[in-house]
């Protein structure tokens, strides 16, 4: 199965982890600062900064798409509680 | 006495709201000793009126009755939400019916909100942002974005040239009076500081944000969503916004420096000594200042005070019938008044039989959105020497977290997993 490196930098750790892994299930358990409210795509406080790989996650569905025009956000935040990773490097950090 | 009537509060600008005096308690967590009023306003131009904000709906025929004194339904061009809490909103679904043409102007995060509010009704709105205006001939309303005012949709509204703001919750206050305007009503400074410290004090960093735009505008009157309308030195409302959002309490430790607060409690003194013994351990690492706190001896509300400037907090309590200890909750469920999100989080204890106190903890972190980074430390029954030891390293380890130290860590996800379901 393809996997995926994912380094959270604001605490320094690399999870490798199989493709299709959502960052949500990564994040909270390695304890990196991105924190979540709904865990459902519609409140925004997972929102996360994509600082390398943003090619080398899922295309955010609509939904994601939506919340993320609505919270005015820039092209390098996604929303951890709905990214999947797809493979190769990937680096995120809060916000 | 204003009873049912509109309040003109400058040249062709209303206030059409409703009073609810005998209200005791708003939203569960508020006392209201005065009761309170929803303040709704209507603004008229040469291109038609504007509405802003409206009342909670138990209220409705109140605001509609002032409403109609001052305009036609047909004459409502626009209706500006500042703010979609229920108790400004409620009477919006009948205003819609009552005035289908008039546009409405809401945040960009309001948006969902108002879905949420107008369910399955089909209607028009505008999302509007700081700079855009709402021209009405001879006078304009432009945009202020303060989000988290208190809730992420909130915004204020200014109208330019007469330098009236108003203002949503921001420099509101729960006290119900018929004078309405501050040079007017009883004495309202306990209630305007004790909304600051309940409603906006959580958000402090947007309250500081929200003043950066505010500050600048020339004001003649604020014109808050709850409360008297301050007509009288309006200036030293915003100042007072300004001294409010200021610590509370100065951080003596070097600005370089990150604080460790560690909390404990302890019932035959093991998790008393595995506080000493990680307080030790987090000392080896330079540029952390540590304070342990028993609490035992201690007031949650001072307590709230010194988390709020605190970098790590970290709580020790003992497992007793599978959970953690009352004062433990007590403290962690009084964090609503303050900031907490991103703070570093971790917990500790001893245990006697099953030892859930330092997860049920941990996830209580989490939800209250601060990292855990480092898994908690549990000892059973009495910790020995080599127990002490591991203590020590786990303080340490929390140390290098807070000050960025930690070496590049790389693991898999099923190792992950593994670590995560035998804490």
């Amino acid at each position: 199965m393809p996997k995926a490196n994912v380094t959270f930098e604001d605490i320094n750790v690399t999870v490798t982890v199989p493709a299709g892994t959502r960052l949500i299930e990564i994040s909270e358990k390695v304890g990196a600062g991105i924190t979540y409210g709904c865990r459902e795509g519609e409140c925004g406080t997972c929102l996360m900064r994509i600082v390398a790989g943003m090619a080398n996650l899922a295309e955010p569905s609509m939904l994601e798409d939506k919340v993320l025009k609505e919270l005015m956000a820039g092209r390098h935040n996604r929303l951890a509680c709905q990214a999947q990773v797809l493979g190769g490097e990937i680096v995120v950090r809060p916000g | 006495m204003i009873t049912g009537k509109a309040v003109e509060i400058a040249a062709e600008v209303y206030w059409i709201g409703a009073l609810d005096p005998r209200l005791r308690e708003f939203d569960i967590i508020l006392k209201t000793a005065n009761g309170t009023t929803y303040n709704a306003y209507c603004v008229r131009g040469q291109h038609g009126v504007v509405v802003i904000d409206t009342v909670k709906a138990s209220h409705a025929d109140e605001f509609f009755t002032r409403l109609e004194q001052v305009a036609h339904y047909e004459e409502i061009q626009a209706i500006i939400l500042n703010h979609l809490e229920p108790d400004h909103s409620g009477a919006l679904p009948e205003l819609i019916r009552r005035a289908p043409q008039a546009r409405v102007y809401l945040s960009h995060r309001g948006q969902m909100m108002l879905k949420g509010i107008i369910k399955d009704e089909v209607l028009e709105y505008i999302p509007v942002g700081t700079g855009d205006t709402i021209d009405l001939g001879e006078r304009q309303l432009r945009f202020l974005h303060t989000p988290f005012l208190h809730w992420p949709d909130t915004q204020c509204t200014y109208l330019e040239k007469e330098g009236i703001l108003f203002s949503g919750d921001i420099f509101g206050c729960h006290f119900c009076d018929t004078r309405l305007f501050n040079d007017k009503v009883g004495d309202f400074r306990a209630a305007f500081e004790y909304y600051y410290a309940h409603i906006m004090r959580p958000f402090r960093e947007h309250v500081l944000e929200a003043l950066a735009l505010i500050e600048p505008l020339p004001l003649n009157l604020l014109a808050p969503a709850h409360g008297p309308i301050l007509r009288d030195s309006p200036d030293s409302y915003v100042q007072r916004y300004r001294q409010l959002a200021a610590p509370l309490l100065t951080n003596e430790a070097a600005k370089q420096e990150k604080t460790l607060l560690i909390f404990y409690i302890s019932a035959y003194g093991n998790t008393t000594r595995m506080a000493q013994a990680i307080s030790e351990g987090a000392e080896t690492v330079k540029g952390v200042r540590i304070s342990l706190y028993d609490l035992q001896g201690g007031e949650v509300s001072a307590f709230v005070d010194l988390i709020e400037e605190a970098d790590g907090l970290v709580f020790g309590s003992p497992t007793i019938n599978g959970d953690a200890v009352k004062p433990i909750w007590d403290l962690l469920s009084s964090l609503a008044l303050v900031k907490v999100r991103g703070k570093l989080g971790a917990a500790f204890g001893s245990y006697g039989w099953s030892g859930e106190a330092v997860s049920l903890i941990e996830d209580r972190l989490r939800g209250l959105k601060l990292r855990v980074p480092v898994k908690g430390s549990k000892i059973k029954l009495i910790p020995t020497d080599t127990e002490l030891e591991q203590c020590h390293r786990f303080g340490r380890e929390l140390a290098l977290q807070l000050t960025g130290q930690t070496e590049q860590r790389f693991i898999t996800l099923d190792e992950l997993v593994r670590e995560t379901n035998h804490a």
